[in-house]
């Protein structure tokens, strides 16, 4: 059957976060950019939302059951307040899902339950490297057996919070494939840069360097399972998070648009501005649509999955970039001006096209 | 409720079948039809009509309730008319848009008295094509003067109080399958068109009425059929209406003329029904298209590499991925609409942006696709180019691109149309 409701279970989180998104994140969302730090209560606030908790069992210190149509849910309306305040919310996550997704059940046991039953702390994980060919299916850091042992060397970049992560999951390259191992605080040869990666948006959020030199990790933190369900539930994420952006940039260039006078009409009067809107609110709708399904064809174990998380993940940078880039446009001179916070969006919309790995759901 | 986008288990045995049908019966002739522009293909139209008839699906045309004692145990399923329509339509189109502009069943002019008629004009105009020989009715809106602003028809229907008959008059344009629904075929039923008039000129879109004009009516008259880039399967005709007389009960909708549009808006309702199907026919081109391409690729030993970052794609790549990308995303916003449509929910925004986009992915996956493949795409031995010409029609008829713009910006802003012209 097709249907494209919510159910009410769904409905009741999406609220409860959109509230917090709108009434928390948003009103602190320039601040925090300006300021480069978001308040540590507010990123607490969103924890205890239960997010993250909820899809993990259980039996491993959660209350719920994995879903990732609930996940690009609750992941949409939380960016759609903030994207550097959902990442952080959610940034336990880039820890605890991929242990949940592929880690054997003894590190499930042993791993989980102190990120889920405790209040926020720093979990992160490395992927991303800083190269223009960077991908995730190909990376340059590698893994050697050697021993009871792994010995990883390379340099990861874009590591949010690495400076104070309990611990973290590295991503490298062993016998030709992309393995997560668990690399917990402190170890030796991880080196976490000194100072706070620069980039063009995201501020508020602290990334750093990781360099990985000879960075011993025993057996037992191998996870087992296939990088490949990290990698599409990380695309399905981001593909919802960009969404959130976009929509978030949409509604406030609509607005704006609402309220402007130009030659004695509103400005969304004209239709040059009012069919660029009508194109923005289309193409959300259309990746939102596709990403729905991806996000379900994962939960139901489509053959496709895949394929379509990844065809979910690209449509969304795009259709980010285009709204972000209209929202501006909209605004005109306003639009370039800090105070707005369009540009802010814009930033990021261009970022997705980068941050593989930084959320997963 | 939930998010779900499993086709529902009738679709999924009727696309089985179609698939064959559009293969076998359509594909095979679409080179041959493109070519004889006007030919009426009557081995298509007579097959579809008694596959419809066998199994009661495809037309617009309300299906009566059956009087069969409904199980109680039974759990009741919600209605699936319209996404089984909108799955058909996709895959006949997919076999050749043109050929399916010809099916008989009823087409815009059914769709226009089902969303505008009373239960007995219903029962009066419809039951034909259940009957036994292919039968097809046309809509008749545009006029010369009068595209998407349909405020400008010209065309004038009076009452005949003493005979308590309408006479129309005006000439109409772009009546897609005008000509089989109004000529007295031998090998046709008797057809109808359903003619857009002013039953009082001041008073604008007030006073405009939709009639019911059966094949036969004196007046009527085919002036001319155009010869066109495309869909060329499909005929379309210029209807001339001089003094043609049809009972008073043909008219649709209330004989006043009240103040508000509301007459008026509810027979523009039809098209929310009706974009989200059209937009249907272009996805089914669309998809055509890209299969062409993906199939010659993998013939020219060229993969595509799902999964790659964008920066270490080839352009061919990057295109493909792209052209899906855009597919399945406009698909899927036909689908929701229909979907809407279904379970009565209101979808005048979610109808106008499935038309918006898809008029947008058909024309540029067609174009994207002859390009990428050259000379291939170019000649005539292949169907691409004509896929190319059938695409662009998409994005004009049952309302052009930009006015369902309009319609969507009226509803996402909340302006009416005086506050966003």
């Amino acid at each position: 059957m097709y249907s494209f409701e919510p159910s009410e279970e769904q409905k009741m989180l999406i609220d409860a976060v959109s509230r917090y998104a709108t009434s928390d994140l948003r009103p602190a969302a320039h601040d925090a950019e300006e300021n480069k730090e978001l308040p540590p209560k507010l990123i607490s606030k969103g924890w205890e939302l239960g997010v993250l908790q909820a899809s993990i069992p259980e039996a491993y210190g959660g209350f719920g059951e994995r879903s990732a149509v609930t996940g690009v849910l609750a992941a949409e309306a939380m960016a759609y307040g903030d994207l550097a305040g959902a990442l952080a919310v959610g940034i336990p996550g880039l820890f605890a899902l991929p242990v949940l997704l592929i880690g054997s059940e003894e590190q499930k046991k042993r791993y989980l339950p102190p990120v889920i039953e405790a209040d926020w702390r720093a979990y992160t994980a490395a992927l991303i490297e800083p190269s223009f060919d960077f991908d995730p299916n190909d990376l340059k850091t590698t893994a050697i057996a050697k021993g009871a042992d792994y010995i990883l060397n390379g340099e990861k970049t874009f590591v949010p919070f690495a400076a104070n992560a309990e611990a973290m999951i590295v991503y490298a390259k062993l016998d030709g494939v992309t393995k997560g191992f668990i690399v917990p605080k402190g170890a030796a040869g991880l080196r976490v840069g000194e100072e706070r990666e620069k980039y063009m948006g995201l501020n508020a959020l602290p990334f750093y360097k990781v360099t990985l030199d000879d960075l011993k990790v025993p057996q037992a933190n191998l996870l087992p399972g296939d990088f490949a369900a990290v990698l599409d539930a990380s695309r399905l994420a981001l593909a919802a998070m960009a969404i959130g952006v976009a929509k978030a940039a949409y509604e406030y260039s609509r607005d704006y648009a609402k309220e402007r006078d130009v030659f004695g009409v509103k400005v969304a009067q004209k239709q040059a501005i009012a069919f660029m809107l009508a194109e923005m609110a289309t193409e959300i709708e259309a990746i939102r649509l596709l990403t729905w399904e991806a996000a379900w064809m994962s939960d139901t174990n489509k053959e496709d999955a895949s394929k379509q998380a990844y065809l979910s993940a690209t449509g969304a940078m795009d259709m980010a970039m285009m709204v972000t880039d209209r929202a501006v446009q909209i605004l005109g001179g306003h639009g370039y001006i800090r105070e707005h916070p369009v540009e802010m969006w814009m930033r990021e919309g261009r970022g997705f096209a980068m941050f593989t790995g930084l959320a997963i759901v | 409720m939930t998010i779900e986008f499993e086709a529902p288990k009738p679709i999924a045995q009727q696309q089985f079948v179609l698939k064959t049908v559009a293969e076998e019966m359509m594909r095979a002739k679409s080179r041959y039809f493109d070519e004889h522009e006007h030919e009426i293909p009557y081995d298509y139209i007579e097959f579809m009509h008694m596959a419809m008839r066998a199994t009661g699906a495809g037309s617009l045309a309300p299906k009566e309730k059956k009087e069969e004692a409904e199980d109680p145990n039974k759990p009741k399923r919600p209605p699936i008319g319209y996404q089984m329509l909108a799955h058909m339509l996709e895959m006949l189109s997919w076999g050749d848009v043109g050929m399916y502009l010809v099916t008989p069943g009823g087409g815009l002019g059914a769709a226009a008295v089902q969303a505008a008629a009373n239960a007995e004009q219903k029962a009066k105009f419809l039951a034909r094509f259940g009957e036994e020989k292919p039968t097809f009715a046309a809509m008749c809106m545009t006029e010369a003067g009068a595209g998407s602003d349909t405020s400008a028809i010209r065309a004038t229907a009076v009452l005949d109080k003493d005979k308590d008959e309408w006479v129309l008059n005006g000439e109409k344009i772009f009546v897609t399958a005008g000509d089989k629904s109004i000529t007295a075929y031998e090998k046709f039923g008797k057809g109808f068109i359903v003619v857009w008039a002013s039953i009082d000129p001041k008073a604008g879109r007030a006073g405009m009425r939709a009639f019911v004009v059966e094949a036969g009516t004196r007046g009527v008259r085919v002036e001319k059929l155009e010869h066109k880039m495309g869909i060329r399967c499909s005929d379309t005709a210029t209807i001339t209406l001089q003094d043609a007389r049809v009972p008073f009960d043909h008219i649709l909708g209330s004989p006043e003329v009240i103040k508000d549009t509301k007459g008026f808006k509810g027979a523009m309702a039809t098209f929310d029904a009706t974009r989200p199907l059209v937009a249907a026919t272009g996805i089914g081109v669309a998809r055509a298209a890209l299969e062409f391409v993906k199939e010659k690729l993998t013939e020219y030993g060229v993969t595509i590499r799902y999964g790659l970052p964008r920066q270490k794609l080839t352009n061919i790549e990057r295109e493909v991925i792209d052209m899906e990308i855009m597919l399945r995303s406009a698909w899927l916003m036909v689908i929701r609409a229909v979907w809407m449509a279904d379970n009565a929910k209101p979808n005048a925004q979610e109808s106008s942006m499935s038309k918006v986009k898809a008029g947008d992915v058909v024309t540029k996956i067609t174009q994207r696709a002859v390009e990428i493949m050259g000379p291939l795409g170019y000649s005539r031995d292949y169907l691409l180019e004509k896929w190319f010409r059938d695409a662009k029609i998409t994005d004009i008829y049952e309302g052009t691109g930009q006015i369902n713009r309009l319609v969507v910006a009226r509803q996402i802003l909340g302006y009416s149309g005086a506050e966003l012209r």
